[in-house]
C-alpha cells in the first residue's frame, strides 16, 4: 500500500473547480431571479390591495385563463375591471383586403346584428356582459350548470360561449366557445372550436324555446367553409336574424385576447345597416370620425397592441380641456389629410370633436379606421371577394398559414 | 457443456501459447493472441472461462501463462464502470452452474500451488467470484473450505487463504456475512497475526487481511476482550522484525482510528509511545504511517468538532474525546523535529512525499483540531530556528509557522504576524534558500488567505502603508525560480481576494495595471511549464480581475484583445505531437477560463457592458474552432465561457445559436465525461434566460438529449438533479410551447418524484443527494407552472396537479427534506394555485401542505422560506376563495 498523500501547499480547491462552483451559484441565483419575476408578475393580480386595477394595469401582457374570464364574469366590479374583462373578448380586424387562400383556409358566416357578449354559466346561474365588460342579463339556462335545476358534475365547471344577443327575436346566437363544462377550448382550432358548438349545444337543450328555467333561447349560427359557394350562402342566404356584415374566421386559429388578423369583419350595404359610422344623432357625417384614446404623453392612439398613433393633443388643450390619459375623444378630420403608407394610415390634422357615448369602452382600431376610409372612397366589394376566392382556385396551394396564436 | 469440453480440447493445447503470445514483446504477434482471446471469449464464454481457470490450476504450465489466465478471468468478473460491472455481474451469475462449480473449484485448487504468482492471482479472483455470489447467498460453502485450509500445515496454504480472505471482505459487504462467518474469519486472521505465527509470510498476509476485514468487526470491537485482544495483537504486529508487517499493523492502526475512534480511549498511551518510536526511529514507509495515524485522528475530531459547533445532539453523535488536546504537548515537539528532515529538492518533485512534508501536514490538522492552545508550543521553534545558518533550520521553522495559521484565533495571531510580515518578506527577497523563499512565499499566501479581509474583526495586518511593499515584493518573487513564483502568484491570489470587498478603497487599485502585466509576462515565461507556474499565473489573474473594481474596469477591457490573441494563436499552431497537443489543450482550457472571468466581470458592470459586446461575434468564433479540438477540459472552460457571454449578450446571442447549436448537443450527449455534460445543463439554463422564447427553435433537439440523458444509467447521477431544474428553466423560457414535452417530462418528473419522496435512508450522502434530486424535481415544476401561467393552456396542467400535491405533502410526512428543498416546496405550492387558480383550490385546500406545511414554512427563521411561503399564502388564499 502507498503512504497516504495528503495535499502540500495547495489550495484545497482549484481555480477551475471555483469557476464551476461561481457559474453553478450564478446559474442558481439567475434561476431564483427569473422564478420571482414570474411570480411577481402573477403576484400584483393577486395581491388583495391592488386586486381591482391591477388587472387592468397588466393586461396587455397577462393572456386570460378560463379561470380568470370566469372570475371576472361572476366577480369583477368598478369600470377598471370591467375593462379588464372585456379585454379577453377576440375581436377581429375589419378587412381592408381579402386575404390569400380563403377557400382553403377560411370560414364564413353572415354576422347576426345585435351586442356582443360573452355567455358564462355556473353554480346555477348564468351571466352575459357585453364588450365594455357591464351585465346584460343575468338568468337561468339550460346551458350546464345554467340554472339551479340543471346541475350536472361539480357546480364549479364554467361553460364560457362568445355571443351575439339579438334583440328582436332574444335570441343568444353562438358565434365561438371557449369553455365548455371546465373542458378549455382556447388551444383549439377555430373549426374545432365550431364543430364543438354544433355538437355541444345539441347535448342540452338550450336550443328550446324560453322556459321558467331558460330564460333564453341559445342558437348556432350557419358557418360555411369560404368557397364561392359558401360566400354566397353566408352573404345572400336567408337567416333567421338580420345580418350585420360578414365574418370570417382562419380555421386555424386559437381564441386569442384581442384584436387578431386571423379573424375579420367585412361589410357592404347589401349585409348590414351599419355600414359608414353615424354620429350622436344618428347622421352619416360629412368628415369620417374616429375614436382614439388620449395617452400619458398626450398622443391619440388607437386600440390595437400595441396602439397606432393618429396625431397628439397639446398640454394646454388637455388641461383647458379637463381631458385625462385613457380618455376616449371623438374626432373628425379630412379625406385628404389621410395618407396610406404600407397599408398603413397617416392622418395630419385631427379634429376635436367631443366625446363619444359613454358606453364605449374602446377607442377604434386602425383597421376600422381604414376600413371606415375606405368604405367612403373605394370600398371593398363583394366582387373583390368572389374575385379572390376564384384567383385562389388558380394558385397553386402552397404555404402553410403563419400562426400567430 | 459437451460442445464446450470440445472445444476446449481442441483449443487446450493452444491456450498457453495463445496467453504467451499475448505477452510478446511483438506487437503483431501479441494483437493476434488477443485477437484470438476475444474470438475465444465471443464464441464459447463458458469454455473460455473454464480453460482459463484450468491453465491457472496446471501446475504444468509456465508461471507467465497461468498469471495471465488468472487476470483475464478476473476482468472477466469486474470491471471499474458501473454500467458495465452489473452487465458482467449478470454475465456471471447466468452461467451453467456445472462450469461454475468446476472453475471454483480449481480455483480453490490453486491456492495451494506452490508458485506464488498463481496462488495470489487465484485468491483475487476467488474474491471476485464471492463478490458476485456471496451477497446472493451463492457459494455458501466457501468461507467454510477457506477456514479449513487455515489448519493446513503448509506455510503458502496458510498464507494464499488469509490473502483470499483478506481480499474477500474487501469485494464482499459486511451485511452479506454472518456473524458466526465473520467472527470465525476474524479469529483466523488475528491468529495468523500473532507473534507465536512464525512464518513471516503468513504473519503479514494475515495483517493484510486484517486491514480489509476490519469494516466486518462491528461486534467484535463492541466487546471489550475481542477489542482488547484485536488491539493487542496490531500493536504487538508494530514491533515485528518485518518492515513490512510493522508498516502493515500501522495502516491497521490507521484504519482503526477512523472507524473505531471511539473505542480507542484506553489505548491511546500505548499507541502514542509506538507512533512517536516509528517516527523518530523506524524506517521512513513505516514512519509515515505512524504520522498517519495521528492525521486520521485529527480529521476524525476537526468532522466532530464542526458538527458540535453546528447542533449537537446528544444520543446521535460520536463524542469528541480530545484526544489530540490530550497529545499536545508530546505529539507538537515530536512533529517539529520532522520538519527538520527535509529532502534537497522535494519542491521540484511533484510526487514528493517525505517525513517533513507528513509531519508539517499534520502540525497543520493539529492548529485546526486544537486551535490557540498550539500557538506557545510551536513560536519558541520558530524563533530559535528562523535565523539559523542551515537553511534545513530556517525552513522548518517557516513550515511550522505556516502551518498553524489556519486553527488558532486572529486575536492570537495578529500580533505575531505583524511582527513576522517584515521578516518574511525580506526572506523572500534575500534569503540564499530555494526552499526557504518557497516556504516563505506560501506562508505568505496562508497569511493573506486566513487573516486578511474584511471578514475579519480584528485590525487589518495589511494596511495601505505596506500593501505596496508586499506587492513590490511579490511581484519580483514572481521572476524567480518557478517554484518560487508559484507561490508568490498564490500569494498574490489570496492578497486579491482579500479585497473582494473593498470598492474603490482597494489599495490594490493604482497597481492593477502593473499586476495584470506582470501575470502576463509570468504566463509568457519560458519556464511557466515548470511547477505549474502558467497555471498559477492565470488563476491568479482570473482572481485579480473577479476583484477588481469598476474603476479599473478599462484596464481589463484591455486583456480582451490580448487574451482573445493567445487563444488564436493555439488555433493556428500545425502538426501537433501528442504531448504538444497536451499542453496546447491545456493552454486553451487557462484561457477559456480567463475569458469566462473577464466576460463575467465586463459584462455584470454598465460601464463597459457595451463596449464589452463588440467583442463578441470575434470571441464566439474563437470558442466555436475550440470546441473542434477534443478534450474534456477545454469543453468545459468553453462552455462555461459561452454561458456566461450569453448571459451578457442576452437575446442577442440568438445569432450564434445556429452555429453552436451542435456543440451544445455534443456536450449533453458526453456521458462519459459527465462534468462537460453537467457544465452544458447548466448552460442551457444560462441561455434559457438570455434568449427567453427565442430558444424555441432549438428545444426539440434539447429536450430530446435531456430526456435521453436522465433515461441513462451510463450518465453520473450528480447530473440529474440539474437536468430537471433545467426542464424547468426551459419551461420558463418557452411558455406554453413546452406544451409538447409534457407527455415526456412529466412521467419522469412524477416517477423521480415518487422515488425521491421515499428514499429514506440513513446514509448522510445518499440523502444529501436525494434533496438535490427534490430541489430540481420541484424547480422544473415551478418553471412549468409558472411558464403556463397567463396562457391560455393551463388546463393542461390540472391532471398533474394531484400527484405534485401528493409530492409535496410526502415531502413534509417524511421529515427529512433540507431547507433549500423545502424553500422550492412551498414555492410549488403557491405557483400551483396562481397557475390552475379556482380549478386547483378544492384539493389544495385539501392538502396537509395547504395547513401544517404552510404554517411551518410561514414561522421558519430562514427569510428565504417564508418569504417563499407568504407568495404561496396570498396565492392559495385567491385560489380558494376565487
Amino acid at each position: 500500500m502507498a503512504p497516504p498523500h495528503r495535499p502540500y501547499k495547495r489550495p484545497a480547491i482549484s481555480d477551475q473547480q471555483r469557476r464551476r462552483d461561481l457559474a453553478l451559484q450564478a446559474q442558481s441565483s439567475r434561476r431564483a431571479d427569473a422564478q420571482a419575476r414570474a411570480r411577481s408578475l402573477a403576484n400584483s393580480l393577486l395581491s388583495p390591495s391592488s386586486a381591482e386595477t391591477a388587472e387592468g394595469d397588466s393586461e396587455r401582457d397577462h393572456e386570460p385563463t378560463v379561470t380568470d374570464v370566469a372570475t371576472a364574469a361572476s366577480k369583477l366590479r368598478g369600470s377598471d375591471a370591467r375593462r379588464w374583462f372585456a379585454r379577453h373578448i377576440m375581436l377581429p380586424e375589419w378587412m381592408a383586403d381579402a386575404p390569400p387562400h380563403l377557400a382553403s383556409d377560411w370560414h364564413v358566416f353572415a354576422r347576426p346584428a345585435g351586442k356582443r357578449c360573452l355567455v358564462v354559466s355556473c353554480n346555477g346561474m348564468t351571466i352575459s356582459r357585453v364588450r365594455n365588460g357591464s351585465i346584460l342579463h343575468r338568468f337561468p339556462s339550460a346551458l350546464p350548470n345554467g340554472s339551479k335545476r340543471d346541475i350536472s358534475g361539480p357546480a364549479s365547471s364554467y361553460s364560457i360561449l362568445d355571443c351575439i344577443f339579438h334583440e328582436p327575436d332574444e335570441t343568444y346566437y353562438i358565434i365561438d366557445m371557449i369553455c365548455w363544462r371546465g373542458y378549455s377550448l382556447y388551444d383549439c382550432t377555430a373549426e374545432f372550436r365550431f364543430f364543438w358548438v354544433n355538437s355541444k349545444l345539441m347535448e342540452t337543450t338550450a336550443g328550446d324555446p324560453p322556459s321558467t328555467y331558460h330564460r333564453y333561447r341559445f342558437s348556432v349560427v350557419p358557418i360555411y367553409e369560404c368557397t364561392l359557394e359558401g360566400l354566397e350562402a353566408a352573404y345572400s342566404g336567408s337567416t333567421p336574424y338580420m345580418k350585420d356584415g360578414l365574418l370570417f374566421y382562419n380555421k386555424h386559429v386559437h381564441y386569442q385576447a384581442g384584436i387578431t388578423p386571423l379573424a375579420l369583419v367585412w361589410k357592404d350595404e347589401a349585409c348590414s345597416q351599419y355600414i359608414i359610422d353615424t354620429d350622436s344623432k344618428g347622421q352619416v357625417p360629412s368628415e369620417q370620425h374616429v375614436v382614439l384614446e388620449l395617452q400619458e404623453d398626450g398622443k391619440l392612439a388607437t386600440s390595437d397592441d400595441p396602439p397606432v398613433v393618429f396625431g397628439s393633443l397639446d398640454n394646454e388643450f388637455i388641461q383647458k380641456s379637463n381631458l385625462r390619459p385613457g380618455n376616449l375623444l371623438r374626432f373628425a378630420f379630412r379625406d385628404e389629410r389621410v395618407k396610406l403608407v404600407d397599408g398603413k394610415m397617416e392622418i395630419s390634422e385631427l379634429q376635436f370633436v367631443g366625446r363619444p357615448n359613454r358606453a364605449r369602452a374602446f377607442a377604434d382600431s386602425h383597421s376600422k379606421a381604414l376600413f371606415q376610409y375606405a368604405a367612403r372612397h373605394a370600398p371593398l366589394r363583394i366582387e373583390d371577394l368572389v374575385a379572390s376566392i376564384q384567383s385562389n382556385h388558380m394558385e397553386v396551394k402552397s404555404t402553410d398559414v403563419e400562426m400567430q396564436g | 457443456m459437451n460442445r464446450g469440453v470440445v472445444l476446449l480440447v481442441n483449443m487446450s493445447l493452444d491456450v498457453t501459447q495463445v496467453l504467451l503470445s499475448a505477452q510478446s514483446a511483438d506487437g503483431a504477434t501479441r494483437k493476434l493472441a488477443e485477437e484470438s482471446l476475444k474470438q475465444f471469449q465471443e464464441q464459447n464464454l463458458p469454455g473460455f472461462l473454464f480453460s482459463l481457470s484450468s491453465e491457472l490450476a496446471n501446475e504444468e504450465k509456465p508461471e507467465e501463462s497461468r498469471r495471465l489466465a488468472g487476470l483475464i478471468l478476473k476482468n472477466a468478473l469486474d470491471a471499474k464502470e458501473q454500467h458495465r460491472k452489473s452487465e458482467l455481474f449478470q454475465r456471471w451469475l447466468a452461467l451453467d452452474a456445472n462450469v461454475k462449480a468446476q472453475i471454483k473449484a480449481l480455483l480453490l485448487q490453486t491456492l495451494s500451488s506452490p508458485v506464488a504468482t498463481a496462488r495470489s492471482t487465484s485468491s483475487q479472483v476467488i474474491a471476485k467470484v464471492a463478490g458476485i455470489e456471496i451477497p446472493q447467498k451463492q457459494w455458501p460453502e466457501l468461507i467454510g473450505s477457506l477456514l479449513s485450509n487455515i489448519h493446513q500445515v503448509q506455510p503458502n496454504v496458510k498464507q494464499a487463504t488469509l490473502e483470499t480472505l483478506g481480499y474477500l471482505c474487501e469485494e464482499v459487504s459486511p451485511e452479506a456475512v454472518d456473524q458466526d462467518q465473520v467472527n470465525k474469519i476474524l479469529t483466523a486472521v488475528v491468529q495468523g497475526m500473532n507473534a507465536s505465527e512464525g512464518n513471516s509470510d503468513v504473519r503479514l498476509a494475515a495483517t493484510r487481511a486484517l486491514y480489509n476485514a476490519l469494516g466486518f468487526a462491528q461486534v467484535n470491537f463492541s466487546n471489550d476482550m475481542e477489542r482488547d485482544y484485536i488491539m493487542r495483537v496490531v500493536c504487538e504486529a508494530t514491533q515485528s522484525p518485518e518492515v513490512k508487517i510493522r508498516q502493515a499493523a500501522f495502516e491497521c492502526l490507521v484504519a482503526i482510528s477512523s472507524t473505531y475512534y471511539d473505542k480507542l480511549a484506553t489505548y491511546m498511551q500505548d499507541i502514542f509511545n509506538i507512533t512517536a518510536k516509528a517516527v523518530r526511529g523506524d524506517e521512513e514507509s513505516v514512519a509515515l504511517q505512524a504520522i498517519e495515524f495521528w492525521s486520521s485522528i485529527c480529521d476524525e475530531e476537526i468532522d466532530i468538532l464542526d458538527e458540535y459547533s453546528s447542533e449537537f445532539t446528544a444520543d446521535s453523535d460520536v463524542p469528541c474525546y480530545y484526544f489530540i488536546k490530550q497529545a499536545l504537548p508530546a505529539l507538537v515537539p515530536m512533529l517539529l523535529e520532522t520538519l527538520l528532515k527535509q529532502e534537497e529538492d522535494q519542491d521540484l518533485d511533484e510526487g514528493a512525499w517525505n517525513l517533513a512534508m507528513a509531519g508539517g501536514t499534520c502540525l497543520g490538522l493539529v492548529a485546526r483540531t486544537v486551535g490557540d492552545d498550539i500557538v506557545p508550543l510551536v513560536m519558541p521553534f520558530v524563533e530559535e530556528n528562523i535565523t539559523k545558518p542551515d537553511w534545513r533550520h530556517r525552513e522548518a521553522a517557516t513550515y511550522a509557522f505556516g502551518s498553524i495559521l489556519e486553527g488558532p484565533s486572529a486575536d492570537k495571531l495578529a500580533p505575531l504576524i505583524n511582527v513576522a510580515l517584515n521578516f518574511m518578506l525580506s526572506a523572500l527577497v534575500n534569503d540564499p534558500s530555494n526552499h526557504v523563499k518557497d516556504t516563505t512565499a506560501w506562508t505568505l499566501g496562508r497569511i493573506f488567505e486566513f487573516l486578511h479581509g474584511s471578514a475579519l474583526e480584528t485590525a487589518p495586518i495589511i494596511t495601505s502603508e505596506n500593501c505596496q511593499q508586499i506587492l513590490t515584493v511579490l511581484l519580483q518573487s514572481m521572476k524567480d525560480v518557478p517554484n518560487v513564483a508559484e507561490k508568490a502568484c498564490g500569494a498574490l491570489y489570496f492578497l486579491a481576494q482579500g479585497y473582494v470587498d473593498a470598492g474603490s478603497a482597494s489599495p490594490l487599485a493604482p497597481f492593477f495595471q502593473d499586476i495584470v502585466q506582470s501575470l502576463l509576462f509570468v504566463t509568457h515565461r519560458e519556464d511557466a511549464g515548470e511547477s505549474r507556474l502558467r497555471t498559477a499565473a492565470y488563476e491568479t489573474l482570473n482572481e485579480v480581475v473577479r476583484c477588481s473594481i469598476e474603476e479599473t474596469g478599462p484596464i481589463v477591457m484591455q486583456l480582451v484583445p490580448v487574451i482573445m490573441m493567445e487563444l488564436h494563436q493555439t488555433l493556428e499552431a500545425g502538426k501537433l505531437s501528442t504531448d504538444e497537443r497536451e499542453k496546447r489543450s491545456e493552454l486553451q482550457g487557462l484561457l477559456c477560463g480567463c475569458l469566462q472571468v473577464i466576460i463575467q466581470k465586463l459584462g455584470g458592470m454598465e460601464s463597459t457592458k457595451y463596449s464589452f459586446l463588440q467583442y463578441a461575434d470575434q470571441m464566439m468564433e474563437l470558442f466555436l474552432r475550440v470546441f473542434a479540438c477534443r478534450n474534456a477540459t477545454v469543453h468545459e472552460e468553453a462552455m462555461l465561457a459561452i454561458g456566461a457571454l450569453a448571459y451578457a449578450a442576452g437575446p442577442n446571442f440568438s445569432k450564434y445559436m445556429a452555429q453552436f447549436y451542435q456543440y451544445l448537443e455534443m456536450g449533453l450527449q458526453n456521458f462519459e465525461e459527465y462534468q462537460v455534460c453537467a457544465i452544458t445543463v447548466g448552460v442551457v439554463g444560462d441561455l434559457c434566460r438570455a434568449l427567453e422564447d427565442k430558444i424555441l427553435p432549438f428545444c426539440d433537439g434539447i429536450m430530446t438529449q435531456l430526456l435521453k440523458d436522465l433515461s441513462s444509467n451510463q450518465l453520473h447521477r450528480s447530473v440529474k438533479p440539474p437536468i430537471f431544474s433545467c426542464f424547468g428553466d426551459i419551461a420558463l423560457a418557452i411558455g406554453e410551447n413546452f406544451e409538447k414535452y409534457l407527455i415526456y417530462a412529466m412521467p419522469m418528473l412524477q416517477s423521480a418524484a415518487d422515488l425521491s419522496a421515499h428514499a429514506a435512508s440513513a446514509d448522510d450522502e445518499l440523502l444529501d443527494y436525494t434533496n438535490q434530486l427534490r430541489n430540481g424535481i420541484l424547480e422544473a415544476y415551478s418553471g412549468i407552472l409558472q411558464g403556463f401561467k397567463s396562457s391560455p393552456k393551463t388546463q393542461l396542467l390540472m391532471p398533474y396537479a394531484p400527484h405534485i400535491l401528493h409530492f409535496l405533502d410526502a415531502l413534509y410526512n417524511g421529515k427529512d427534506m433540507d431547507d433549500t428543498v423545502m424553500k422550492t416546496a412551498i414555492g410549488v405550492l403557491g405557483d400551483l394555485a396562481d397557475t390552475l387558480g379556482v380549478h386547483a383550490g378544492p384539493s389544495i385546500s385539501q392538502s396537509i401542505s395547504s395547513k401544517k406545511f404552510l404554517e411551518e414554512c410561514l414561522a421558519s427563521d430562514d427569510p428565504l422560506i417564508k418569504e417563499s411561503a407568504d407568495w404561496a399564502r396570498i396565492a392559495i388564499s385567491r385560489a380558494v376563495s376565487g
